[in-house]
């Protein structure tokens, strides 16, 4: 049913003195309901561009992408974002934040109330509806922003490196918290990150992206996610296939990176 | 220069004294910043410390009542002679022979008027005289007025309380010092003392009681409270309309190009124009009345306050404004929801550094032209010299200012309690 399809998606930044940078290149992906697919590449190679050309917050210099058979056009609440960090409103409470997108719908209270309570629940805040959020700490922040995400029920979740700033640890717990809600929710998840093993984890479907201009790579179908539903991460890094698949992206990564590294050597050579 | 030298060693004392002596007898707490051990150029590890204060504010206070003979003072600077003295002058007539007489001087405070001392006329060619100076003045005494052996016949004197002295030449004696002009004549210079006189800087004693008259009293026809309430008065509500169409402004601003580029020239032009420059203009098309202060006070709040909103705005974090727009906000939403809480803590920052602003402006503007007001009462009482009223009101006006301030920051504490936590 809600089929985000994007179709030959460019993208061109003009620069003030005159140059430009093509940031994307004709990026065509068809994403299923219910599919959790990552994104991995090299810094700058315009994952979070993609991103927010699908949240709708830049619009492509060329090409469309359809959700549910209309065009995509600007922000909306069928698609939801959970940034890095710095999206909480501070000013409001922990439950106050998670209610937002009911509230702005012009839910009242008893509408929204035991969703916010069963989501705070599930991300284990319920002690800390009443907290302000700049008493939280970085990990139970996050947990507020994909509570927050939920709550509004969303077709399709963004995720930009949603837990880049997060230590070893809570980083670990979070990714199995992702896996649980996308489990429990079935939402479409595009979750971008920078790391590997992250990519291989969190991703069903595990998108690689190369740099100058940014286009796919390669694409790869992977069982780690499903493995890990409800199970020890650890135990799924263990995995003699997760270890091969990890060494094989890394090494294609940094054969990216050198290529870069060459280029911008010969540029200025 | 000796009362910069006496504060100095006070703070340098004040320092060995509290570092070496008090602290040691007293167990400092063992909290997180006593046991850090680079505390020099770690700024959170400097905390006032409260002796210093204390010592600081006593200080003040003692060295003004020193040196203006408070009787709240237990050490006073030498104080100015007052009262009687006379000194003797040794008169040698042109034919050699000598004759002692007296000139009994009669010290009184500025200000008074006393008679002079009752002489007789003594013996021999040189007569007693008596003369009234006040304190710390100058007093040329015409000796020979009086004496049978005149200057211009070349009398002269040769010696002061026994000691010899010349034209150009001066002694001093137990209450002051003698000279002789380059005419011959006596000039007596009653020591001054070091304290000052009441009409440079009064007594702490007596700007109290002055407080304490005006307060029940009043000045110039209102009440002490009049005077404070009206300056009040017009700082909140020159502030308040200022902040009613400075914020505004300030938001479409930061939301709209038009309206960004067609008031950035007036904003950036008004900006560094001090409040202090438009009071003529104000008074000129406005009057000395109250209209004309709630100009210029809604002048001086609104381009702070407006360029506060504007940045309140543009500070806000994209990703917020993303994030309330993919969560289903609509522009007005985000406006009620996101940008004015966002932009709350520049507002407190520009109201507080506004009030600061519209509170000296209303001073200065009082101190030009007022019926009433702290700054008329202090500009009135300069005029008629009362020192005491002139320090009284400045001490006012800075305890008003200080509370002003405080309030302000109690009032973001609680109304803004994420500011400077994103
Ligand atoms: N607003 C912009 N203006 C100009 N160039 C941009 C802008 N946003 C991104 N870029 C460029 O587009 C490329 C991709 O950026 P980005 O999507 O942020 O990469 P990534 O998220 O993969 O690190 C980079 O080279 C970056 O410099
Ligand atoms: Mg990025």
């Amino acid at each position: 049913m809600s089929t985000l399809s994007i179709d030959k998606i460019s993208m061109r930044f003009d620069l003030p003195n005159g140059s430009h940078v093509q940031a994307l290149k004709d990026i065509s992906l068809e994403i299923k309901s219910g599919e959790l697919m990552s994104v991995l590449g090299p810094s700058g190679c315009g994952k979070t561009t993609l991103l927010n050309i699908v949240a709708g917050f830049l619009a492509p210099t060329e090409g469309s992408m359809t959700l549910n058979n209309h065009h995509i056009t600007g922000p909306d609440a069928e698609r939801g974002m959970v940034f890095q960090q710095g999206a909480l409103f501070e000013w409001m409470s922990v439950r106050e934040n998670v209610s937002f997108g009911p509230r702005m719908k012009g839910q009242r209270e008893a509408e929204w109330r035991d969703n916010v309570d069963h989501l705070l629940d599930i991300v284990g805040l319920r002690d800390f509806k009443d907290k302000s959020v700049f008493e939280l700490s970085g990990g139970m922040q996050q947990r507020v922003a994909l509570a927050r995400c939920l709550a509004n029920d969303p077709d399709v979740i963004l995720m930009d490196e949603p837990l880049g700033a997060l230590d070893a640890l809570t980083r670990e717990k979070m990714q199995g918290l992702v896996l649980k809600l996308w489990k429990e929710t079935g939402k479409t998840i595009i979750l971008i990150t920078h790391s590997v093993e992250e990519a291989l984890l969190l991703g069903e479907r595990l998108l690689v992206l190369a740099p100058r201009p940014g286009r796919i790579h390669r694409e790869y179908r992977l069982p780690f996610a499903d493995m890990g539903v409800g199970h020890d991460l650890r135990e799924v890094k263990k995995h003699p296939e997760f270890a091969e698949k990890r060494e094989e992206i890394l090494s294609m990564i940094w054969d990216m990176e050198e290529e870069i590294m060459g280029n911008a050597a010969e540029a200025s050579a | 220069m000796i009362i910069l030298l006496i504060y100095t060693s006070i703070f340098i004392a004040g320092f060995f004294l509290v570092r070496f002596g008090v602290k040691r007898l007293m167990q400092t707490r063992a909290d997180f910043t006593s046991l850090k051990t680079v505390t020099f150029g770690d700024e959170s590890a400097v905390r006032p410390d409260r002796w210093a204060s204390v010592i600081s504010v006593v200080t003040i206070f003692l060295l003004w009542g020193a040196f203006t003979g408070s009787k709240w003072a237990p050490i006073h600077a030498p104080a100015p002679f007052i009262g009687d003295t006379e000194i003797t002058y040794t008169l040698q007539a042109p034919d050699g022979s000598t004759d002692d007489a007296t000139i009994a001087l009669r010290v009184h405070k500025f200000g008074e008027d006393p008679a002079s001392p009752e002489i007789d006329a003594g013996t021999g060619f040189a007569k007693n005289d008596a003369e009234i100076v006040s304190a710390g003045r100058t007093k040329t005494v015409l000796f020979d007025k009086n004496d049978d052996a005149k200057r211009r016949d070349g009398a002269k004197i040769i010696a002061i309380n026994g000691q010899p002295i010349t034209q150009g030449q001066s002694v001093s004696f137990a209450s002051g010092s003698v000279s002789l002009t380059d005419k011959g004549a006596i000039q007596i210079t009653p020591s001054g003392g070091m304290q000052m006189e009441p009409i440079w800087l009064p007594p702490p004693e007596k700007v109290v009681s002055r407080f304490v008259e005006i307060s029940t009293e009043g000045y110039q026809g209102f009440t002490l409270w009049e005077h404070l309430g009206y300056s009040l008065f017009r700082v909140v509500l020159g502030f308040l309309l200022g902040a009613l169409v400075g914020i505004p402004l300030g938001y479409a601003m930061g939301l709209s190009n038009w309206f960004r580029g067609w008031f950035d020239p007036i904003v950036e032009f008004m900006r560094p124009v001090p409040p202090l420059a438009l009071i003529p203009l104000v008074i000129i098309w406005a009057g000395i009345g109250e209209v004309g202060k709630i100009i210029l006070l809604f002048l001086a709040a609104l381009w702070i306050m407006a360029i506060a909103a504007r940045a309140g705005v543009s500070g806000v974090n994209i990703t917020k404004v993303h994030a309330a727009y993919s969560l289903g906000a609509s522009r007005f939403q985000l406006m009620r929801h996101v940008i004015v809480p966002n932009s709350l803590p520049e507002i407190f920052t520009g109201a507080r550094v506004a009030m600061g602003v519209c509170w000296g402006t209303v001073v200065a503007a009082e101190l030009v032209a007022a019926e009433k007001g702290a700054g008329m009462m202090i500009m009135v009482a300069s005029r008629f010299q009362l020192t005491d009223i002139v320090i009284m009101g400045i001490i006012l006006i800075g305890i008003i200012g200080y509370g002003i301030d405080i309030l302000m920051r109690i009032a973001e504490k609680t109304l803004v309690p994420w500011k400077g936590r994103s």
